[in-house]
């Protein structure tokens, strides 16, 4: 399944790249969601796949059962996803700021920090 | 949205969500939960009670405006890492009290790993609130 | 400068503490070492250790020699005299506490500098020295020139001191030790080594930029933009010596070679005599002042260069005599400013019967720094003759310059020290009036030492000049003796040629000024060649900014993913990493679902124009990564996956009924390449991935987590007991970042910014 899981990330890193690429802010935002969970997905996948027993310890026992997922990238995987929450949060935030000001969410218009030359 | 069915609803809503995101948090160490699945379980609540009510209405109900609950909460887990420097040892090295233990049962484990966990339901549960109400208010 | 008021305002009682604390620090400090003379009189050398960051070989030693002595007696006698008349000189300045602070501080750097026996030490201090210099060149921040000047300074000394790092770590290679009592004794070794001429070069660098040796010398006129009192200190006394007190501490490493003979001996000639010829060109008190700094900094360059008793001994004695008249002289000029307000020479005449006692002083300081008997500048002036005749390289041509630059020394002392004070009448702003007891004690004592020891040479040849040449020639040259009158030999004969020539020089001044103003007009100039350099890096940066921010974001996200496709692809292929396809899997049905599920949302996305359908694509995709989480034993990541998949579609609900809908075909059509390139970094992560997967894995740290978590920790949820306890540090700062995306949105939501006109001219 690691194989199957690998190609999945690929295809949502090359979707996400390619909404990246738009010019409108809105479809930015949809492949920075897409290309955040595709790291997710990486970092759980490279910690290879164990079917079933999540990594808990059963009362009475001092270890987790044999053949346990590997709990390292969970614990990794986990704050990963909050923190970007986060991060689309902030992005969303100002993409909804920057409408407000300029009217615009199509990025080649926003030129407020940096005027094209011929300006 | 003005629909009673809805506000009443999500009156229960919140309350059993709130409870359910305390349990969650509780039982984190043990079992799936924690810190993190609190604080959203519990953003969640007053979210839908917000979009229910009211930012308004449910900012009354939080008391406290959230990005203080997140600017309390990161204080409260740094304290709690802290606890291990005053107790001798590095910072953020969990303290464990039992309280009422004997030879073969533990009693009620205290810690400052609860303490930090708490810290972060507070962090989570305030900065998506703080973030979500003033989105909800912009016009 | 506003009167003296010090003391009336609480204001003024809290800068006059400031001040006299500072005073106090320098003078104790001064008695401190004082209480070394004995010891180091004896021949001794005293050290103190105590480590500091051992694994990198750095450790906080200090060594106290003759020649560390000799500068820290320096830096703190002439410390304390000049901090007592700054507490006159700068009261009622606004900035008066700021600026002893700014003094203390380059005191103590400046005794780091001389007392560390360590050469990593050695150098934060020396950064030290050149920082706070900065601050005191710039102490006038509101002048443009100044902070010009100051810039120009901390760039020039500051570019030298990343040469001297350089050097130091070759040298510490190269010796196996960064401790200098260690290194010295492998001067041999060093000499030898292959990376001998990049060593000296380096440290050279540092110690020419500090010592404003040609041609780096520019930033030190410009540097008497500073309030005179931090000419007085740094800029002559003591923190352009810095460079020197390097020559000479590295002179039994890197000395007694072709190479070090010959760069110092034309850098210090030409520094030397260059310098003499601007000093009385000049019409500034203070700008004639600095250029006979640069030459004294020149001639120490010119004897360090050497490798005979004669030429040490005279680098050491002329250190001690410049600093002395130096200091004095400077503190003079401001005197003579404040007083009069200008430092025209021109402009200033007959003062001495309005100010007699800094006349005097004046006079005993210039006559040591014109080399008459029986003042220390006399005994300097013969030892540089004979010390210039014992040199090895060109014993005829140093001592012309020598006495070139001796003579017009004499030129320059007449301009300072007797013009403003004996001939004619002044036309001064300010009717000239005798200065304050603070601010007359500094060079009344400094003058008056200048004789004594000229009297009575033995007070600073036993305790200070011989062991310091011995410090510096690693106790392998033998001193010459101090004395006033060693017969009719040829350096005395020479001094009376000097004298002879200065004081014919001294009458023909007016012209020679004339024709030196000619020749400087025509010659290249140097501080313009350093702003053409500074324009010039402004002019690639400027470009280089056009280049990388553009203002286009497309541009911007092709340019980090194409490095990622280079740079992960490349090592791919370079490596050879890629094992081939592994066996496609027998799958179930619930894992065929979620893969088709996952890809189905993503085309969607990717293609709609509904924004309705794009989030529902997204939230099929979210759903489907959480369905992965709970088939592989992550329920803790799914529950989180699906709590915050939840609130993704809240917030892209909330804000879509803001954002304007999505245009049909993103309004531009040719999308090609982008798909291509999408595609192949895609193509890149997947195969990296599958790389990864198909190879060894080391679960040393899961093993550890997981026998750990229930015995140590008390957790039976593994992922949660990594969280907050094995990794709460980390989890801590990723709370932190939550916290700070959350607050940093509401701030930019309910921030009353100033909106600039809406749709104006920038967001056409």
């Amino acid at each position: 399944m690691e194989l199957v899981l690998s190609i999945l990330v690929g295809v949502l890193v090359a979707a996400a790249i390619y909404l990246m690429l738009a010019r409108d802010l809105m479809r930015f935002l949809f492949g920075l969601i897409l290309i955040s969970n595709a790291a997710n997905l990486a970092i759980f996948t490279s910690g290879r796949l164990t079917t079933g027993a999540p990594p808990l310890i059963t009362p009475g026992s001092d270890f987790p059962a044999e053949g346990a997922a590997n709990a390292l990238p969970q614990a990794l995987v986990l704050t990963a996803i909050v923190i970007g929450f986060g991060l689309f949060a902030f992005a969303l935030t100002l993409t909804l700021k920057a409408y407000k000001r300029l009217g615009t969410l199509d990025t080649s218009e926003m030129r407020v920090a940096e005027p094209r030359d011929d300006a | 949205m003005k629909s009673v069915i809805l506000r009443a609803g999500a009156r229960l809503l919140v309350a059993l969500l709130l409870v359910f995101s305390i349990f969650m948090l509780l039982r984190g160490h043990n079992e799936p939960g924690g810190g993190f699945i609190g604080g959203l379980i519990g953003a969640v609540g007053f979210v839908v009670y917000a979009i229910a009510c009211g930012t308004s209405e449910a900012r009354e109900a939080l008391r406290v405006p959230p990005e203080k609950i997140a600017m309390i909460g990161l204080g409260i887990s740094l304290i709690s890492g802290m606890m291990a420097l005053v107790l001798g040892g590095s910072p953020f090295t969990g303290q464990w009290l039992f309280i009422g233990a004997t030879e073969t049962e533990k009693g009620l484990p205290l810690s400052s790993v609860l303490v930090f966990d708490i810290g972060v339901y507070l962090v989570v549960m305030g900065a998506i609130l703080a973030l979500v109400f003033a989105l909800e208010e912009e016009v | 400068m506003a009167p003296s008021q010090d003391n009336a305002s609480p204001q003024g009682a809290s800068q006059a503490f400031a001040g006299w604390i500072s005073v106090a620090l320098a003078s104790a400090l001064f008695a401190l070492f004082w209480q070394a003379l004995g010891p180091i009189g004896a021949g001794e050398v005293l050290r103190f250790e105590r480590p500091w960051v051992p694994s990198l070989g750095i450790s906080l030693s200090f060594l106290i020699d003759g020649l560390s002595l000799t500068f820290a007696l320096l830096i703190t006698g002439i410390g304390a005299l000049v901090m007592l008349y700054s507490t006159k000189y700068l009261a009622g300045h606004p900035h008066f506490a700021r600026f002893f602070l700014f003094l203390t501080l380059f005191m103590m750097s400046m005794l780091g500098v001389v007392t560390s026996d360590n050469l990593l030490t050695l150098f934060v201090f020396w950064e030290l020295t050149s920082i706070t210099s900065y601050l005191l060149i710039g102490f006038s921040h509101s002048g443009a020139d100044s902070r010009r000047s100051a810039l120009q300074a901390l760039l020039v000394t500051g570019a030298g001191g990343l040469a001297l790092l350089a050097g130091i770590i070759l040298l510490g290679w190269a010796a196996g030790t960064y401790e200098l009592s260690e290194i010295r004794a492998q001067g041999d070794a060093i000499r030898e080594h292959a990376l001998y001429l990049p060593i000296l070069i380096l440290f050279l660098l540092g110690a020419f930029t500090k010592s404003a040796q040609m041609p780096f010398h520019f930033w030190l006129p410009n540097a008497m933009a500073a309030p005179t009192p931090v000419s007085a200190y740094l800029h002559s006394a003591t923190m352009v010596k810095a460079g020197i007190y390097l020559m000479a501490r590295m002179h039994p490493t890197l000395a007694e070679t072709d190479v070090w003979l010959w760069t110092l001996t034309i850098a210090g000639a030409s520094t030397a005599v260059f310098a003499s010829f601007m000093a009385v060109r000049q019409t500034d008190l203070k700008q004639i002042l600095a250029y006979t700094t640069l030459m004294a900094l020149g001639t120490l360059t010119l004897f360090l260069a050497a490798d005979v008793g004669y030429a040490i001994t005279a680098a050491m004695t002329f250190l001690i005599v410049h600093s002395l008249y130096k200091a004095a002289l400077f503190l003079i000029a401001g005197i003579i400013d404040h007083s009069t307000g200008t430092r025209e020479i021109d402009r200033l005449g007959g003062l001495a019967r309005a100010m007699p006692i800094t006349t005097a002083a004046a006079a005993l300081a210039a006559l040591s720094m014109a080399g008459f008997p029986p003042f220390l500048g006399f005994i300097g002036k013969e030892l540089k003759y004979a010390g210039a005749l014992a040199v090895q390289s060109e014993p005829y041509l140093v001592a012309a310059a020598v006495l070139l630059a001796n003579a017009l020394m004499l030129v320059a002392a007449g301009l300072v020290a007797f013009r403003p004070f004996w001939r004619g009448t002044h036309s001064t702003p300010k009717t000239p009036h005798e200065a304050p007891w603070r601010m007359l004690a500094g060079p009344v004592i400094l003058a008056l030492l200048g004789a004594l020891f000229g009297l009575n040479s033995d007070l600073i040849a036993v305790p200070l000049v011989e062991p310091g040449v011995k410090a510096i020639s690693a106790g392998e040259l033998k001193p010459a003796e101090l004395k006033l009158w060693a017969g009719v030999n040829i350096p005395l004969i020479l001094s009376g040629v000097t004298i002879a020539l200065g004081v014919v020089l001294l009458f023909l001044h007016n012209p020679m000024r004339k024709i030196l103003a000619g020749i400087e007009a025509r010659m290249p100039w140097f501080d313009r060649g350093w702003d053409n350099l500074l324009d010039s890096f402004k002019t690639v940066a400027s470009w280089q900014t056009r280049i990388l921010q553009s203002g286009e974001m497309r541009r911007y996200v092709y340019t980090v993913f194409a490095t990622l496709l280079i740079a992960v692809g490349g090592t791919l292929i370079y490596k050879g990493a890629w094992a081939g396809l592994p066996a496609i899997p027998d799958l179930e049905v619930k894992h065929w679902v979620v893969t088709l599920l996952i890809v189905a949302g993503t085309a969607l996305v990717t293609v709609t124009n509904s924004r309705i359908t794009a989030i529902a694509g997204l939230g099929a995709v979210g759903i489907g990564v959480a369905l992965i989480f709970i088939i592989y034993g992550a329920p803790d990541v799914a529950i989180t996956q699906l709590l915050v998949e939840t609130l993704v579609v809240v917030l892209f609900a909330v804000a879509a009924l803001r954002l304007p809908t999505l245009k049909p075909g993103d309004g531009f059509p040719n999308r090609k390449l982008d798909a291509v390139f999408a595609t192949a970094i895609g193509a890149v992560v997947a195969a990296i991935l599958i790389t990864v997967t198909t190879g060894p894995i080391d679960l040393r740290l899961t093993a550890f987590f997981e026998q750990a978590s229930w015995l140590e920790a008390y957790g039976r949820n593994v992922v949660n007991v990594i969280l907050v306890d094995f990794r709460a540090l980390d989890t801590f700062g990723e709370i932190a970042v939550v916290a700070v995306a959350g607050i940093a949105a509401w701030s930019l939501l309910k921030g009353q910014t100033s909106d600039p006109e809406p749709d104006g001219e920038d967001a056409k």
